[in-house]
């Protein structure tokens, strides 16, 4: 399977939201934990190896090694 | 400290070449008493190769070390002879825990099923190991030459032999080798005096161990903490040993000092906090250590090997050490025997370094992804590894990902060049290049263990429909290799219909077994040509 890259959100800002009010309150540092949680359980709920390696490409297109 | 074990000091004799002053060609030499030099020299002298076994000391491990022995090396050392000890002696356990703060976040047992002969894990201090070893050694008279305070100071590795220089308490003598194995462990002198690379990634983190005599009642389970109470941002590893000692091991990170952190007034606060204040407990024995993981390009030079953590390296999380030298020993000896005798290419050789080489990946892989998850190396992994544990403490998804150390299990060879594919459709997990799984049998009216009825040699595994062997199955018993023929309902009796089972087998099934106990190649039916090239295969010679 692909990683889907076309909208598939139904609600596109109705998400957005909910995702910056998640880290409302929150420091840096516990921010990033839950964005770690998040990741976590995503790709649990996801499962694909293939598209979660896609994912992970994608996401790091643009980064070079610091 | 206390002492529950007396160490043994073994006799330097002035070897008679130095005596002589004669340069005399072994037939093969190993450097290392340790576990893997032992089982080495066992293997060889079990197959009548006989085998010179040089140490620089003269005595067993000091402390436990190595401690977790798994259930393949102890079934190559119940092929050489002296397993039963060990586990008689050692403390079985197959259940790991792992806590986060002071809760149970993940649960593994490593041998759920029943009816093999050996235990998931013994721990064992390596101390008994070595001892148990060195008195099956004597078995085989002077087959294995023992020699301690012997210390190999140069070699020269040339096509057809080794010349070694070695030193002993008086002075130097030189010997020659056709075969020579380097089990002399991480540092090996031999690895730097041919200058080989050991290549990999070294931690920036260190382990204190202690060996603590006392009576507790924690069961004989693998424990690991994450972040305890009494050990806080850091790990720590419990396990049960022999004669009421117990191991653990506290992670202590790069900013200490190892020496400062040996000392008993350093250790006996940090076991109070985990034991509590009026434990009565007693240090047998402490050290610190440093982790890496790394290997050689290459297990073989010409007439040169390396076996053991002399070839690989890896973080102890896991128990991979030990047991995977152990393999090496186990895939080395049935081959060099072949070669010295004639019966097959020195190619066969090469797939001693194509095998372990694979099977070093794949422990290195383990213990490095376990080594990321125990000893974060930057805040985001880090903050990765909390994110599991807290997941993990409500949700059973994140439990898997928890790593304290994924135990060593055999890497099949799955590509080796030795094996034949399938060409007949199996389920199961005995593809060609696994070790052999044990099952129940019955011999003669005797319950006995399938991988016991194993010989020396090649081995053909016939599920016989009626009990018969067909005649040129049962000629190949007296080919220049010869193939045992091991007949299920005819000889021996699948009592439990284990075998068939974990061998997928139907009448009429017929598998290729190695000398190490490995699947070579596997057929629904016999067919001589087939089952002739699947042998020549096994031997290296396509």
């Amino acid at each position: 399977m692909s990683l889907i890259l076309t909208p598939n959100l139904p609600a596109p800002d109705d998400f957005y939201e909910k995702l910056i009010n998640t880290h409302r309150g929150l420091s840096d540092e516990q921010s990033r934990d839950v964005n770690c949680k998040l990741v976590l359980l995503l790709a649990n709920h996801i499962g694909d190896p293939s598209v979660l390696e896609q994912a992970l490409a994608v996401a790091r297109e643009g980064y070079e090694t610091a | 400290m206390l002492q529950t074990y007396s160490y043994p000091e073994f006799p330097y004799v002035q070897p008679p070449e130095q005596i002589s002053g004669q340069v005399v060609r072994k037939t093969a030499v190993v450097v290392g008493a340790g576990p893997i030099g032992l089982t080495t020299a066992l293997d060889f002298a079990s197959r009548g190769i006989p085998v010179v076994v040089l140490d620089d000391n003269n005595t067993v491990s000091i402390g436990s070390r190595a401690v977790c022995y798994a259930k393949r090396p102890l079934e190559v050392w119940d092929r050489l002879g002296c397993a039963d000890r060990m586990v008689e002696k050692g403390v079985s356990w197959k259940i790991g825990k792992v806590f986060r703060d002071e809760e149970l976040v993940y649960q593994f047992d490593l041998l759920p099923e029943a009816d093999h002969k050996y235990p998931a894990f013994i721990n064992l201090q390596q101390y008994y190991l070595e001892e148990y070893l060195l008195d099956r050694a004597k078995d085989f008279g002077d087959l294995i030459d023992i020699r301690w305070k012997n210390k190999v100071v140069s070699l020269k590795n040339h096509p057809d032999h080794v010349r070694l220089s070695i030193e002993t308490p008086d002075g130097i003598y030189d010997m020659e080798t056709e075969w020579m194995v380097a089990c002399d462990g991480a540092k090996s002198d031999i690895r730097t005096m041919i200058g080989a690379e050991f290549t990999g990634q070294f931690f920036q983190d260190r382990f204190l161990i202690a060996d603590v005599v006392m009576k507790a009642d924690f069961p004989a389970e693998r424990w690991f903490w994450f972040n305890p109470p009494f050990h806080r941002n850091q790990s720590v590893l419990l396990h049960m040993e022999a004669d009421n000692v117990w191991r653990i091991d506290f992670q202590l990170g790069w900013d200490c000092d190892p020496d400062e952190e040996k000392k008993p007034e350093k250790v006996i606060p940090r076991l109070k906090a985990m034991l509590g204040e009026d434990a009565e407990f007693e240090l047998e024995w402490v050290s610190v250590y440093q982790f890496a993981c790394r290997r050689m390009k290459s297990f073989r030079f010409g007439r040169l090997f390396f076996a053991g953590d002399s070839a690989h390296q890896v973080s102890p999380f896991g128990a991979r050490g030990a047991n995977t030298g152990v393999q090496d020993a186990d895939n080395l000896g049935w081959k060099l025997k072949l070669v010295i005798d004639g019966l097959a290419p020195d190619s066969l050789l090469d797939s001693y370094d194509a095998e372990r080489v694979y099977a070093a990946d794949d422990n290195l892989k383990n213990s490095t992804r376990s080594t990321d998850f125990i000893s974060p190396k930057s805040p985001v992994s880090k903050a990765f590894r909390d994110a599991v544990l807290d997941l993990a403490n409500r949700h059973s998804f994140a439990r898997p990902l928890v790593n304290s150390g994924r135990l060593s299990s055999p890497t099949p060879y799955a590509v080796s060049p030795l094996n034949t594919p399938d060409s007949d459709s199996f389920a199961g997990t005995m593809r060609p290049g696994t070790n052999c799984a044990d099952a129940p049998v019955r011999v003669d009216g005797t319950d006995g263990w399938l991988l016991n009825q194993l010989g020396a040699g090649f081995t053909a595994l016939y599920f016989s429909p009626d009990g018969t062997v067909p005649a040129a199955l049962a000629a190949l018993a007296d080919a220049p290799v010869p193939v045992t023929p091991l007949v299920i309902g005819g000889t021996v009796e699948d009592v439990k219909g284990l075998v068939a089972q974990r061998y997928d087998a139907t009448p009429g099934t017929v598998y290729l077994i190695r000398p190490d106990q490995h699947v070579a190649a596997r057929f629904r039916s016999f067919d001589a040509p087939r089952f002739t090239a699947a042998l020549n295969t096994a031997l290296g010679k396509n």
